[in-house]
């Protein structure tokens, strides 16, 4: 008995030990606990989290010992013989009271930062945050940008099944955009969430808080991040098939960069769609390669006209632009070679619409259709017509003709 | 035919019918006892088969075996499975076999009723699990089937729904059952507060389960108009409102909680005793704490749903009733230590899973008082963090405590005891597995990753393949119990009626295994021989 009782004993110190050294270990290699964040919020939820873990901790070694000591003294194989007692009115008393000044004792931190958490009143501005199967919109109110934000592409091309990427070879593997939400620093920011299709929550770590962005309502909510950088997040709402491809990164700048960055949007495009100049800016880049620096946003300019007025769009222009939108706003469901997903989201590649009447097509993308959005407010003429444009011309696809923003404009 | 109807003249002669019919159309509480068992079993090991399939996807970052569709699908049908078809009806199993021998009664008191809840079950699971092969696959929204995305599901729906529904059936009838039988069959002198607190725990949980499951239904059947009917009750579009629907699910889903884990701590409550060789400490407290925590179950279901959005009074208000809940639950594991204390301990296979219960069920209370701390969850919610959490809590806490009554039943069930040693390394083999599985996943949610995903960055992948290894090990570790089963059913040391040194109750007062109609003559109970 005494042989089994040191093997025991042994055993326990083995794993102790061992959990000790893969404890020290790991916390020189392995994330273990809550970011402190870079927010009032984030560092006030920080030490709330911090003073609770310590007090469950306490609470749980007191327990733990107890038991250990009763399980270890008070056995029959150690001739302990059996009390017969059964109540103890002092000890039930006392031990539904000190749990209830516990958990006051935490009530107190917790409410006064719940409290302080809700004041979203004060806020010098306003980002409205919308999640979409499986990206991200951010609407600057006061300033009229309005973009949409996407899982980067090396992420998403290492993502893939059977991609043969290694991930840890992406920089930042899933948690890179095309497009950082960029935010000034000391500036009390206030953010709504909202959704379009399905519910999704916005989170960021480093800001301490999440939030639900549910399709017909909007959540208030602020920050007031204190240091710049770049900080990550995710979608923390299931939402679907790509839940875990729509990552958030919210770059904070300096005041006076965060007001060049503005100028430098609204400069680009007055219309406000980050997209469409980025992808007009190739188009210029392509097609006045001689342009001098200087008159560079002129040519920007006008190639937003044109492409707006949608008539001097080339074939080739819209191809090569809808090949890039395509990847951003259809490749999630259509997937990459237009196959669709048996059963969820149909094949664009030998489909009866993309191959037919380019009335119904242009139909079915400004209007949606079940689980379909509609792009009619999503999109531009010329980039829903670039979009077309390659499908009809891309894999198996017989069509091969081209649809211009102006077909688009008067199916609007 | 005549033989049966001599035979049906006399039931005392320990009549068993045979053949398939036995267990088709049985009324018996013990063969349908065994049914609800077997059944559990089998569901664990289904369920089990996806959990190891979301592990090995995790086991590194990239997409390796699954698409993210299907991987949805897993987690989704994991959960109901686990959920509805090994944790509740394993409860039910173990609460048919038991009750009416714990109270001194001949069987349940409606025992064709008795059959039909049990035979809707296959029909049900049989429903939800033939819609992988279906156009758009199987649900894959979360089994808590929040609504908009829930509608987005393929041809899957009304079969999710529909199993849903006759699960809800299924449970209500068991429950109804359950009251029936305690409040009317009770052997003479088996007062309420004379009960078996296994007994107790499950009169509870069979009224939280006909306090709840309509509700859930009544949340689904919306869904099923909201897509077939034109209704926009979950729609904001048409003046609906999809956080309504996670109101009505966690109104049901909360109780839910504590249907899966009150039984487990009435069988604790059972082997604690028996194998301290000392009554329970604090009886009434007990009773009290149970229908104190049942009661309040009705009043925290927004902590499930803190990020939703509520006005500032209502997140007060939920937070302080959650941490409420946690007095209640101490004074039970506060009980169970005094009942341990200066007991003259034993550590069988029983009491080593109540001891299990113990610790690990108390790591998911302290998480969970962590939780319900309102600005900390705005963290924590939706992370691994609460991943890891529900585990600790339904794993070696409330599946714990159903091995615990198995093994503890099991002699007197076959009349064989099982073999102790393999008992044992089923105990410390999952033991080591359960926490190399889920504890990495409180650092992982702490550090920033989302649950329900099937892809992580880098930073993860550590602590991802510890779990992986955990969770392998973990489902190996089950097929001993399964060994431990059919060995103890095909002989063994035979058991005696006590079985137990320490064990008091009706139950021990009965032949190893019971006659096949338990009291056909009611015993007399008094507070001698009742169990406490």
């Amino acid at each position: 008995m005494s042989v089994k009782i040191i093997s025991r004993v042994a055993t326990l110190c083995v794993t102790v030990f061992l959990s000790l050294v893969c404890g020290a270990v790991a916390a020189e290699t392995m994330p273990l606990n809550l970011t402190e964040g870079v927010t009032p919020t984030s560092k006030q939820v920080y030490d709330l989290h911090m003073i609770i873990l310590y007090i469950v901790t306490a609470i749980g070694v007191v327990v733990f010992s107890i038991m250990c000591w009763s399980i270890f003294h008070h056995r029959k194989s150690r001739g302990a013989v059996a009390a017969d007692f059964s109540h103890s009115t002092f000890a039930e008393v006392t031990w539904t009271i000190i749990p209830i000044l516990i958990l006051v004792a935490m009530a107190i931190p917790a409410t006064k930062t719940l409290i302080f958490m809700e004041q979203t009143g004060d806020s010098e501005m306003t980002i409205k945050v919308t999640g979409y199967q499986w990206k991200w919109r951010y609407d600057y109110l006061e300033e009229d940008i309005s973009f949409y934000s996407t899982l980067s592409q090396d992420s998403n091309i290492a993502r893939q099944r059977n991609s043969n990427v290694d991930p840890n070879t992406v920089e930042n593997y899933l948690l890179d955009v095309d497009n950082p939400v960029v935010v000034p620093v000391n500036t009390k920011i206030r953010i709504l969430t909202t959704a379009a299709d399905v519910n999704h929550a916005w989170w960021v770590p480093a800001l301490g808080w999440k939030r639900d962005a549910i399709p017909g309502f909007i959540n208030d909510n602020w920050t007031y991040i204190e240091e710049p950088g770049v900080y990550r997040g995710q979608c923390a709402e299931l939402c679907g098939k790509d839940h875990g491809f729509m990552p958030i990164v919210v770059n904070a700048v300096s005041k006076e960069d965060y007001a060049a960055w503005v100028s430098e949007m609204k400069g680009d495009d007055t219309g406000g769609m980050v997209k469409a100049a980025m992808a007009t800016e190739e188009a210029a880049v392509i097609t006045t390669e001689a342009a001098p620096a200087e008159a560079a946003e002129e040519v920007v300019e006008e190639v937003v006209a044109m492409a707006e007025a949608g008539a001097e769009m080339s074939k080739d222009d819209l191809l090569a632009k809808g090949k890039d939108l395509y990847a951003v706003h259809c490749v999630a469901c259509h997937m990459a070679e237009g196959q669709g997903v048996e059963g969820l989201f149909p094949a664009l590649d030998g489909s009866a619409i993309v191959n037919g009447p380019k009335a119904d097509m242009i139909n079915l993308i400004l209007n949606g259709k079940n689980l379909m959005p509609a792009f009619r407010d999503q999109l531009k003429d010329a980039e829903l017509a670039a979009i077309m444009t390659h499908e009809r011309n891309s894999w198996g696809n017989t069509a091969k003709d081209m649809i211009s923003a102006a077909d688009v404009a008067a199916a609007r | 035919m005549s033989e049966a109807v001599i035979h049906d003249d006399h039931h005392d002669h320990d009549h068993k019918p045979t053949g398939i019919g036995r267990w088709l159309f049985s009324t018996n509480h013990k063969d349908i006892g065994t049914m609800y068992m077997v059944f559990a079993l089998i569901m664990f090991f289904i369920g089990g088969a996806m959990a190891l399939v979301i592990r090995a996807e995790l086991f590194q970052p990239g997409l390796q075996y699954v698409d993210p569709q299907f991987f949805n699908s897993m987690t989704t049908v994991h959960a109901l499975v686990m959920i509805f078809g090994a944790v509740m009806p394993a409860g039910v199993g173990l609460a048919n076999w038991m009750i009416p021998i714990m109270i001194g009664a001949p069987d349940m008191a409606m025992p064709r009723m008795n059959n039909m809840s049990f035979w809707i079950l296959p029909f049900a699971f049989t429903l939800l699990l033939s819609t992988f092969f279906m156009q758009g696959g199987a649900p894959a929204g979360g089994w808590t089937m929040y609504p908009p995305l829930v509608l987005q599901l393929g041809d899957a729906l009304p079969f999710l729904i529909f199993a849903v529904h006759f699960l809800g059936v299924s449970s209500i009838m068991g429950a109804i059952n359950i009251i029936a039988t305690v409040f009317n069959m009770r052997a003479p002198g088996m007062t309420f507060m004379r009960l078996p607190l296994f007994v107790w725990t499950w009169i509870i949980t069979a009224f939280l389960l006909i306090a709840s499951m309509p509700v859930l239904a009544g949340a689904v059947t919306m869904l099923l108009t909201d897509a077939y009917f034109g209704t926009s009750f979950f729609n904001a579009a048409g003046g609906g409102d999809p956080v309504l629907f996670q109101h009505i699910f966690w109104f049901f889903g909360h109780p839910e909680v504590y249907i899966l884990v009150l039984p487990s701590f009435g069988i604790i409550s059972q082997i604690i005793p028996t194998f301290s060789r000392k009554p329970l400490f604090g009886y009434a407290s007990m009773v009290y704490a149970t229908a104190a925590i049942a009661f309040l179950s009705f009043f925290v279901w927004a902590h499930h749903m803190f990020t939703v959005g509520m006005p500032l009074t209502g997140e007060l208000f939920f937070m302080y009733a959650t941490m409420s809940i946690a007095v209640p639950t101490g004074v039970k594991i506060f009980n169970w230590m005094a009942t341990m204390w200066r007991g003259s301990m034993t550590f069988e296979t029983p009491m080593l899973f109540s001891i299990g219960v113990l610790f690990m069920f108390s790591i998911g209370g302290f998480t969970g008082v962590m939780m319900g701390i309102t600005p900390v969850d705005f963290q924590y919610h939706d992370t691994y963090f609460i991943v890891a959490h529900f585990h600790y809590v339904l794993v070696p806490g409330i599946i714990y405590g159903i091995f615990a009554g198995v093994y503890y039943w099991l002699p007197k069930w076959t009349g064989n005891m099982y073999d102790e040693k393999l008992g044992k390394l089923h105990f410390w083999t999952s033991t080591i597995s359960v926490n190399v599985l889920f504890f990495p996943m409180h650092f992982l949610g702490l550090a920033g990753m989302p649950r329900r995903i099937p892809d992580y960055n880098v930073q993860f992948t550590d602590w991802n393949q510890v779990a992986s290894v955990g969770g392998f090990a973990f489902g190996l570790s089950q097929l001993i119990l399964v060994w431990v089963v059919i060995k103890c059913v095909r002989g063994g040391e035979k058991a005696t009626d006590q079985v137990w040194e320490g064990a008091h109750g009706l139950e021990w007062t009965l032949s190893s295994p019971p006659p096949f109609h338990s009291f056909t003559t009611p015993p007399q109970v008094t507070d001698a021989t009742a169990h406490s």
